[in-house]
This record gives structure tokens, sequence and C-alpha cells, in this order.
């Protein structure tokens, strides 16, 4: 491999390196002129080329491995190609947002660009090692896009816990890391798989390295019992970090969680089926409840959030060879459909605080459909793609999840996700409730910006797109199966 | 796939409304939206009228339409009609045009989204009608919630919104675990498609619990006691158009859920229990017939008539004989007219007086004598008068309910009298006696648009009560090629 080969394998990585560096320089420019307009432009700009770099290598197939460490795989491309989309449109929205709160608008943007960096890095990652620096690197660009707003209590206090929680898991997951090296010898995926298949009477401390390393990887995911910190840093956080957070954050701790299990610990399918089924069950109904009686929309999509990560890994749950419902495509194909449907419903919210001065309770969506019709239907496009109703994203991607589920002949587990989506509908539809049938409370029209309007219309046109040109995407997603490594599946 | 349609006349059917809804949004004059929705709902009726002259008496499936629409997963857009969803297509195209020439003037409040939201609903239920791959079905069948919650919890009475949630949600609870069903049936049976799951053999304790899921969502739906406590508010909270579509097509969805599915998807576990099911639909007959007798609001009292009325349809399909199931499409269409009538005629008059106290009312005859006729004529032909569509019905049904069971016949039969005593009784109120409230001495009878609306209803009663072998020769080769599937699986006790 030649040094133009590497420099191909890793031009999306290259170029947000680039862009990231780029951002902060342009912003020492122009800083008082445009209120960090132009340096959101390039971290734009930059995050499509580096989408269109990384689906020109999907094209070619690549499927080879960088440094012994990054597997440039269909995988990987996929969850960046979808991950960088959703950085882009959270950093097109979050212009007018930003531009009052903050002295340090091309910190922001970069921050924003350096995170889809570590996601990159991340969900390629194919070393203990790697693994390890990808997570800390999303999680300390994250630690600071949280805490933004300075001088905002909620803010603050969100990226403290956010930051305390993180630490924690970060040690969980080294120590778990640690116990593989110990029993294998080695910090490379597939070598660690292949070696905790040869070797028997280690087996139960192979699951306990398991157990530790999915406590520090499924904090990401916010995956019960490890969500602690994602309801108050959802909450608090600048409402794009929100979107961004449990999205594309969230689906970069699912594609790496899906590596690790598949090709590390391969040998442990019929255990840890059973405790990620375990944690979806707990995961849903904790998320799904505990939304019921929230009175912030910000914070009960806080909780959807938790909710839907239960959903999404019902596919891991489900994992097998099935060439329709293997699991892991519906992982994927759910993930992506939610990073629109979630973000959507995230930036929503930044009109009506902007209105409202903070607030995002319910009755601040009291009468919105009169007030801004066009609003209140892509929010409620939104919510009922959250709920799985069709013809939408949502609706696809629960398809998938439940079918491969009850593939596997899981039908319990299958009809307790279903009863979830009827406690989950309960209240989405009150958000809708309030917009359609109340009185409002509150006067007079909501401003929405041209970057934000374009924003919310992109993520509503794929909302439908995925939900209608089913075939399409699935055929995408189908094809990205491949890891780079064989596994058992 | 054999019999496939030269021509989408299904798709022409279910995407016309649809069409015509999105027309509507480029309208802002309310007479043009008023009359492009018409004009929709017309020519569908006109079109779906074509089924009837290429109609082919043998029992198939026809018309069918299949387009893969999501080969991966073997999800295919697959139509077709037969005797059983055939006056269910067209009596859900009769009553668009219907409905929407009656809410020409009582709707104010947001004209074009009412209309809009109308027309997609007719999508919506035509789909369910007409599908015959159970995932496109079951998208259909959610469908139908988005556009009914809007009307209700927008255009709908005073407690309306709690109306709207409390329908919306026992549906989605319905449907939930039925999705997990159909999962179950793609995984076993390797398709999606009703004709190739037919025949499908499983193990008994599966198909039970797939019985009983598919069951609880159609259950819900028709309502079945004791799943009906949803009726009452939607019925009574929703705007009259709403009402009509509800009690007139959208409780035939559930009626005809378990005809499409239960039956011939799992013929074993339907033997096993029809007599439960038999069982609900006697309490629901009799249940529904006392509440409506002390009912003091007429629109509640005919709410509640149709929890007793579904419960006769439910008892032809539970007695699983050929007349039994026979009059209960006959009967689920005549109910769809009759009812949707009878919503129609309340509305009318609580357009005039905004009131549905029977207490209000009384003597309306020498006052509003055209509208007194029609009810008259509306009410006989709900308790089943013979000469009216309703007796045709429900005679079909009790023949067949007595091959079946006689004591089952026996408590229908009571049910027909009670039916006889509430119906009457409302229109004693109503009609009858002195003419003492003042306000109704400035009563406005029917106008013109008013009377266009009922006659072509009136007109049907008298048709399907004359002449009902136009309609049982149609409904009965289906029937038989029903029973056969659900006959050739032997009980399994």
């Amino acid at each position: 491999m030649n040094v133009s080969d590497i420099i191909r394998l890793l031009s999306p990585e290259l170029i947000l390196l680039i862009t990231g560096f780029v951002v902060i320089g342009v912003d020492l420019a122009r800083r008082r002129e445009d209120e960090g307009r132009t340096a959101a432009a390039v971290a734009v700009v930059g995050l499509i080329l580096a989408a269109l770099a990384a689906i020109f290598l999907y094209f070619s197939s690549p499927n080879q491995i960088v440094f012994y460490t990054m597997a440039i795989d269909l995988y990987g491309l996929f969850f960046k190609v979808a991950a960088f989309i959703g950085v882009a449109l959270v950093i097109i929205a979050s212009v007018n947002y930003m531009a009052g709160r903050s002295k340090f608008l091309g910190e922001f943007y970069a921050l924003l660009v350096f995170a889809a960096l570590a996601i990159s890095v991340l969900v390629s990652a194919t070393n203990l090692i790697l693994i390890y620096i990808g997570i800390e690197f999303l999680s300390i660009t994250s630690y600071i896009l949280t805490g933004f707003l300075r001088g905002n209590e909620r803010s603050e206090e969100a990226a403290i816990k956010y930051f305390l929680y993180g630490a924690s898991a970060g040690a969980i997951l080294l120590f778990g890391m640690s116990l593989l090296f110990g029993l294998t010898g080695t910090t490379d995926l597939a070598a660690v798989g292949k070696a905790l298949e040869a070797g028997g009477d280690m087996h139960w401390l192979g699951l306990v390295a398991l157990v530790l390393v999915l406590a520090g990887l499924g904090y990401k995911a916010s995956l019960v019992p490890f969500h602690q910190w994602a309801p108050d840093t959802y909450d608090g956080a600048p409402t794009p970090i929100s979107a961004f957070l449990s999205t594309a954050s969230k689906a970069a701790g699912f594609a790496i969680v899906g590596r690790v299990f598949l090709v590390a610990f391969s040998d442990f399918h019929p255990e840890w089926t059973q405790v990620l089924a375990a944690i979806a069950v707990l995961t849903m109904f904790l998320g799904n409840l505990t939304a019921l009686k929230q009175k912030s929309v910000k914070r009960m999509l806080a909780y959807s959030s938790i909710g839907q990560a239960g959903y999404i890994l019902l596919g891991l749950v489900a994992v097998s060879n099935d060439p329709t419902f293997g699991g892991v495509n519906g992982l994927m194909i759910y993930l992506f459909g939610y990073i629109f449907t979630n973000v959507g419903a995230f930036l929503l919210l930044l009109p009506i605080e902007k209105k409202s001065g903070g607030s995002t309770d319910m009755e601040q969506f009291d009468g919105l459909a009169t007030r801004a019709p066009g609003l209140a239907l892509l929010m409620s496009l939104f919510l009922i793609s959250l709920a799985g109703i069709p013809p939408t994203a949502g609706f696809i991607g629960k398809f998938y999840v439940f079918a491969s589920v009850i593939n596997q002949r899981m039908i319990v587990l299958g009809a307790l996700a279903a009863v979830n989506t009827v406690i989950a509908a309960f209240y989405y539809l009150n958000v809708i409730r309030h917009m359609y049938f109340a009185e409002s409370a509150v006067e007079g029209g909501v401003t929405v910006g041209r970057g934000l309007m374009t924003v919310l219309a992109i993520n509503a046109i794929m909302v439908l797109a995925i939900g209608i040109f089913a075939q399409f995407f699935m055929t995408w997603v189908n094809s990205s199966l491949a890891l780079v490594t064989a596994s058992g599946f | 796939m054999n019999n496939l349609a030269p021509f989408p006349l299904l798709s022409l059917i279910i995407w016309l409304p649809t069409l015509g809804a999105l027309l509507v949004l480029f309208f802002q004059d309310e007479e043009r939206i008023k009359t492009v929705a018409l004009t929709t709902a017309l020519a569908d009726f006109a079109v779906s009228l074509f089924l009837l002259a290429w109609w082919v008496n043998d029992g198939s499936m026809q018309f069918q339409e299949m387009v893969a629409w999501v080969p991966n997963l073997g999800i295919n857009y697959h139509l077709g009609v037969d005797g059983i969803s055939l006056f269910l297509v067209l009596l859900t195209t009769l009553l668009g045009p219907i409905v929407v020439l009656f809410s020409w003037r009582n709707v104010k409040d947001h004209l074009k989204t009412f209309m809009f939201l109308l027309l997609v609903q007719q999508t919506g239920m035509l789909g369910v009608f007409l599908a015959l791959d159970l995932v496109v079905f079951f998208i259909f069948w959610e469908f139908t919630l988005i556009p009914m919650y809007f009307l209700i919890g927008r255009w709908g009475g005073k407690n309306r919104v709690y109306a709207a949630v409390k329908f919306f949600l026992y549906t989605m609870a319905g449907s939930a675990l039925m999705l997990v069903v159909i999962l179950i049936l793609g995984w076993q049976g390797g398709s999606f498609d009703w004709m190739q799951l037919q025949g499908l053999k499983m193990p008994l304790s599966l198909q039970t619990w797939a019985f009983l899921a598919f069951a609880l969502a159609f259950a819900i739906k028709i309502p079945l006691f004791p799943f009906h406590t949803w009726l009452p508010d939607a019925h009574v909270q929703a705007p009259t158009a709403g009402s009509v579509i509800l009690a007139g097509v959208l409780l035939k969805m559930g009626s005809y859920g378990f005809m499409r599915f239960n039956l011939p998807l799992f013929p074993e576990s339907t033997q096993l229990y029809a007599p439960l099911l038999a069982f609900l639909a006697m309490v629901g007959i009799i249940y529904g017939a006392l509440v409506a007798l002390v009912q003091k609001d007429v629109k509640s009292l005919v709410a509640y008539s149709s929890i007793a009325h579904l419960g006769f349809v439910m008892l032809g399909v539970a007695s699983l004989t050929k007349q039994g199931l026979s009059g209960a499409v006959l009967q689920g269409v005549n109910h769809g007219l009759a009812t949707g009538a009878l919503f129609l005629m309340v509305g009318m008059i609580y357009d005039r007086r905004h009131t549905r106290l029977f207490s209000e009312y009384g003597g309306l005859w020498k006052q509003i004598p055209v509208w007194s006729a029609f009810f008259i004529i509306v009410v006989l032909a709900s308790v089943g008068l013979p000469g009216l569509n309703g007796f045709v019905g429900e005679f079909t049904i009790l023949v067949g309910t007595f091959q079946a069971n006689p004591w089952w016949a026996a408590v229908a039969t009571l049910g027909v009298i009670l039916a006889a005593w509430y119906l009457l009784t409302a229109v004693r109120k109503m009609i009858f006696g002195p003419l003492d409230e003042e306000k109704n001495g400035s009563l406005l009878d029917l106008n013109a648009r008013e009377i266009a609306v009922l006659v072509p209803l009136v007109l049907l009663f008298f048709f399907i009560g004359l002449y009902p072998n136009f309609f049982l020769d149609k409904i009965n080769p289906a029937v038989d090629v029903l029973l056969q599937t659900v006959q050739s699986s032997p009980p399994p006790f």
C-alpha cells in the first residue's frame, strides 16, 4: 500500500481534518463581520466534500485495512455518510441560533467538524486502542459542545454530568479492554475474536470483559442502565447539540458496539443476545414510560431518544445470517431514518425556544397549527415517524427490526416492543394534540430562518422518501453489510 | 398471478380521492374547494361502478393488481376485490360524496383541511378493503387513524379532544400486536401475500396467539363487547360527517378483517373460538340495546345502537354458515347505509336546534314533515321492517345462526325486539306528541341539498329490501370459497 492509496482511503478523514483548521482560520479573519456565517459555510462544504469522498470510496468497494487499525469497509462508510449528513444539517441550523449566544463561533463549528472526524475514525476502528481514542476524541469534543453556552447554568450542568459520566465510562471501557488484551495478547478485534474462540476455560472472563466493554460503549448509545447522563445532557445542551448527540453521536455508538460484538465477541453470540435483549427491554420501557410524564417537549424528546435506542438495539439482539432480516441491516436502516427524524424534531424546537425565550413546555406548542401551520405539519410528520406510523422512515425501521426479532423466534420480545410503540404513541400524539387542538396562550406567528427551513424540509423529504422508496434504501443498506473481517455471521 | 387486471381500476378507485385532496390544496375559494371535493368523490363513485359492470360471479379475487413494492422484503402492492369486499368498496365510495355534500354549509372552520382529510380518509379505507398484501393492508389500516383523529379532534363536539385521543390509542393498541403477527406470518410462510398464506400450517399454539392478536385488533374496531368503550365517545363527539364515516365504514373494517384474515388464515383457531366470538357478539347485542334504551341524547342512542347492530354482524360471522356469513356481509352494508342516514338526520336537526336531547323535541311531524318522514323510513330500515334492507340482512343472519346454534338465534331475536323498542321510542319522542317546545315552532324543513343527500340512501334501502338477490348473488360465491377454506381444516378438538 503506497502513499497515494492511503490518501485515497483516508480522504474523508483528511478532508475533515483540513476543514477543521480552515474553519478556525477563517473565523480568525472574519469573526467580527458575519457572526460565524463564513465559518459555518466552510464547515458545511467540508462535510459535504467528505461525504462525497466517502460515497466515492463506497462505490470502489475498497474493503481494506489501513495502518492495521482502520477498516475502510462498506459498513463503516455507511455510517460515515449518515453522520456527515447529520452534522452538516445541525451546522446549517445552528447559524442563527448560535449567533447571539456565543462569541466563539469558529470554535463551535470547528468542534462539530472534529466531532464528525472522531465519528469517522470510530466507526472504522478495528483495534481496541483506536476505538478508545475514537471514543475519547468524540467525548471531549462533545463535552465542550454541550457546555458551549457559558454562563447558562443548565448547559454547564449538562456538560459536567456528561463529562463525569463519560470519564467513568471511559475507565470501565479501558478496564474491559485490558482484560481482553490479557486474555488474548492482542488488540486487534479479529485476532481477539479468534483467540476467544480458541481459548476454552477463559470463557467466563471473556464474558466479564464483554460486559465491561458494553458498559463503556453503551453510554454513547444511551442504553439503560448506562443512560443516566442522557436526559439532563440532551435537555441542557444547546438544542442543535442535543440533535447531534441524540443522532450522529448515538449512531456512532451503535456502529462500534456492532463492530466489536460481531467481530471480537462472535463466540459469545448466545450470551450477548440475552444480555442485549434484557438491556433493550429496559431501555425501551424506561425511555418511553419516563417520556410520558414530561412537561417540556425537549425533555420528552430526550427520553424518547432513549426509548428509540432500545428499538435500535433490537437489531443487534436479532443478528443472524438471514439475507433479508439479518438484524444489522434493520439497525442500519432504522438509524439512517432516525437521524433525519430526530434531527428534524429537535431542530424544530429552535423557533419555539426563540419565541418563548428558552422554554419548550407543551404550552408553547398550543395552537401552533394556526400560528405556524407549516411548522406544525413538519413536527407532526417527525413525531409520526418517531411513533413508527406509516408511510414514514420510522415505520420502515421498526418493521425491519421487529421482523428480525420475530424471525429469530423471539416473539415475546417482539410483542414487548410492540407494546412500547403504543406507550410511545401516547406522548408523541400529545404534542400533536397541543399543536392542533389546544387554544393558543401565546400570540403571534413563529418566524423561521431560511437555513433552518431548508434543513427541516430536507429532513421531512428524507423521512417520507425512506418510508415510500424503502426498496432503494434497503438495497443500499444490504450491500453495506460487508464487514472487512470475516466474522461468524 | 392469475386474474391480473388489464387496467389498474382498483388503484384508480383508491388513489382518485387522494388526487382530489391534493387538488383541493391549490384552491382558496370555498365554493371551488367544495366543488372539487364533490366532483372527485362523485367521480370515484362512478369509477367504482365499473366493478359491477365487469363483475364475474365466480367467487374469485378480481381486478387484481400486483406490483413489487419492496422486493427485498417480499412486500407487493397487491390488490384485489371479491364478493366480500365489493359492496364495502361501493358503500365507501357512495358515502364519500354524501358526506361532502352534507358538510356543504355546516363546516365553516378550515373547510379546505376538512375536505382534504375527508378525501384522504377515503383512500385509507378503500385501501384497507382492497389490499391483499398484509403489510400494505396494515399500512392502510394505520393510516385511516390519522385523518379521523384530526376530524374528531378539530371539528368535533365539546369533549372532542378526549374522544380523538381515545379513538387513536385504542386502535393503535389493537394494531400493534397485529403487526407482530403479520411479521410472524411472514416468517412462517415466507410471504406477506394473503393468497399464499392461506393453508399455511402453523403449530396450533402459535396459530392461537396469531388468531387472538388479529381478533383483538378487529374486535376493537368493530367494536365487540368489552372493547367498545371508545365508540360512544368518538361517535358522539365526531362531526356529523365523521360519525357517518366512522359508523358507515370504519367499523366495517373490523368485521371485514375477521372475514378476510381470521377465517381463512387461522381456520382451526376460528372454529375453536367461534363460540367465544358469538358469546361476545350476543352480549354486545343485548348490552348495546339496553344502554341505547336509556339514552337521553339521540346521537348517543344511534351510537349505542351501532354496538348492537355490529354484534349482529359478528354473530353471523361466528356462525360459520353460508347464510350467516352472507348475511354478515350484507348487514354490514345495511348498517352503513341506515346508521349513516341516522347520523345525517341527527346532524341536520342538530344544526337547526343545537341540541340532541329528546326532552327538547316532540311533535316534529307538525313542523317538519319531510324530515320526520325520512326519519321514520330510516328508523324502519334500521329496525328491520320487511321490504327494507335491514330485514334481509337480519333474517339471513338469523337463518345462518339458527343452523349453528338455535339458542344464539333466540338471543339475537331478543335483540331485534329490543332494537324495535328503542328506535321506535326515539321516533315517538322526537316526532309524535304535542309540539310544546316553542323553539321547535320555527324549525325549517329539509332543503333540496339535504334531501339530495338522503334520497340515494333511501332508494338503496328499498332496492336491497326488495331485490336482495342482486347483492346476495355476488356475495354468496365468495362466501362459499371462504367456507371451503375454513372447513378444509378440521377443528383440532
